[in-house]
């Protein structure tokens, strides 16, 4: 009850700040307009809408790990943390309380993100129901990370943490270039990191190959268990004083 | 039923921050503990709202240890932070409520304390208004309302006038002295006049230990002193050349 209390707190806080909305909703569907328009004159099919949409969605999950990132760092130096550190709230609650409200949010990203796809052309698929379900799933990973930074890192660090993650995530996911195209040392770090692999289970679930998504997702998985798992360890030791 | 702090000490990595401090607040007494910045003020606050453990030394809140059982401590106060602690994209009323909520009301209680206590600090024609878009003076007395609607036994408030303009902290001031009398109050400041206006008894604080202890007339008489700001700077004087 405490924890939804919190929660909706939050969500106000998030969905109230306009930032939300130009890096979470308009930059991913303007970039999903603009590559799409190149595929076009592109001699390879990564830019195609079914190859492009997965992968976007993906990338717009990294803006969740802003949001989070920056919500905690703020309510540490705005000392609202001590405020409700000081109630008889426990850790758990905390932390669902910052986790939850960004999963709607990572839902209006897929549905919007989707929806802008089907507008340019691409084609309805029955895939797109379990992928909602796996994206959704993934979108714990980039939460996990916000709390994480959030944790961790005071609001300014967030931002500059910020800079290097959203990099990291991209370039190192396959989402702009064919990781195999550079191939060697580049690619066996991007797969040791979970950003490719949540950008190929993305890919396979919107194409309905189902069996392609398995490993990937245990990747991302254990990441997000792992993440998740530390991030609560700091938030408690922070509670403690 | 008091506040007993016996020998309360807090060392970071080896820098003592509170160092045994000793000393006892009486129920309903609005008790100011003043010190330069550095002294410990925050620290002691921290420990005793049980945001903190101490290293060692204890303090028994109205009956319950801080050590012992900080979960009974908690029910019991509320504090006002540093920084205003003031969620910047909701209104106040959101902000008033978010805080009823968390310790136990339901909406409509909630909804019901908020007005109240906007009424009470003439917050009510801003009730609308989003936290990061009120002046410092507002913003410190919706703080403060969100600590008191909990309706804590002992609030906590931790230099509620700094960075405020005169007129600000006059109205702030009222606003404490309604309160007085109602609950414990435990305030920190390093403004002189801000203790003198408001507070029943002082608590000189320096480097972390209290060198002064009483009501202003009591410590205008230890010390021979007539303002007390010649007290201050006669008792933290001693310290600096121990
Ligand atoms: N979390 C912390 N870690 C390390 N040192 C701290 C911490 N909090 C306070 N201190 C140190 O303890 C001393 C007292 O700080 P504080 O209680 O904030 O003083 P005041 O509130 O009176 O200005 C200072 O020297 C400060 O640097
Ligand atoms: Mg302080």
């Amino acid at each position: 009850m405490r924890a939804l209390t919190f929660a909706e707190r939050n969500r106000k806080e998030i969905l109230r700040d306009p930032m939300t909305l130009l890096f979470g909703m308009v930059l991913p569907l303007l970039m999903l307009w603009l590559f799409s328009m190149m595929a076009e004159n592109m001699p390879f099919d990564l830019f195609t809408l079914e190859k492009l949409a997965p992968a976007i969605i993906v990338f717009s999950f990294s803006f969740i790990t802003l949001f989070t990132g920056m919500l905690i760092g703020r309510d540490k130096s705005s000392s609202f943390l001590m405020r409700i550190f000081a109630s008889p709230m426990a850790a758990t609650d905390y932390l669902a309380g910052y986790a939850l409200p960004l999963l709607p949010i990572a839902f209006l990203q897929i549905t919007a993100c989707y929806g802008t796809a089907l507008l340019l052309g691409m084609p309805f698929t029955i895939d797109a129901i379990p992928a909602v379900g796996v994206l959704s799933i993934i979108s714990l990973l980039y939460i996990g990370f916000g709390l994480f930074f959030g944790t961790f890192f005071t609001d300014r660090q967030v931002g500059a943490m910020f800079a290097i993650f959203v990099n990291i995530t991209t370039w190192l996911s396959g989402t702009w270039f064919e990781l195999d195209m550079i191939g060697g040392t580049f690619q066996r770090v991007a797969y040791l990191l979970p950003f490719a692999h949540a950008v190929d289970a993305s890919r396979a679930i919107f194409a309905g190959d189902y069996g392609a998504v398995f490993i990937p997702m245990l990747w991302v998985m254990a990441y997000t268990a792992v993440i998740f798992g530390i991030a609560v360890w700091g938030f408690k030791k922070r509670m403690r004083g | 039923m008091e506040i007993a702090i016996k020998e309360l000490t807090k060392t970071f990595k080896g820098r003592i921050a509170v160092d045994h401090l000793s000393l006892t607040i009486g129920q309903g007494e609005f008790f100011a503990l003043l010190g330069e910045n550095g002294a410990g003020k925050t620290t002691t606050i921290k420990l005793l709202s049980c945001l903190m453990k101490p290293t060692s030394g204890d303090a028994i809140m109205l009956g319950d240890s801080i050590v012992e059982n900080p979960q009974a401590v908690k029910k019991k106060l509320n504090i006002s932070p540093q920084e205003t602690a003031v969620a910047r994209n909701l209104t106040v009323k959101e902000n008033l409520e978010f805080i009823a909520k968390i310790y136990g009301s339901d909406k409509r209680e909630a909804e019901q304390k908020a007005m109240g206590l906007m009424d009470k600090f003439g917050l009510m024609d801003r009730a609308k208004s989003k936290g990061r878009t009120l002046s410092g003076g507002l913003e410190r007395r919706l703080s403060i309302a969100m600590a008191m609607i909990s309706e804590p036994e002992i609030i906590f408030l931790d230099e509620p006038t700094v960075g405020l303009d005169v007129r600000a902290r006059l109205d702030l001031w009222q606003i404490l002295l309604d309160l007085k009398g109602q609950i414990t109050i435990i305030l920190t400041t390093h403004y002189l006049e801000e203790v003198e206006a408001l507070a029943d008894r002082i608590g000189i604080m320096h480097k972390g230990r209290l060198h002064a202890l009483g009501t202003l007339e009591e410590l205008k008489e230890q010390t021979g002193q007539a303002k007390l700001q010649d007290i201050f700077l006669q008792l933290t004087a001693e310290a600096e050349i121990q």
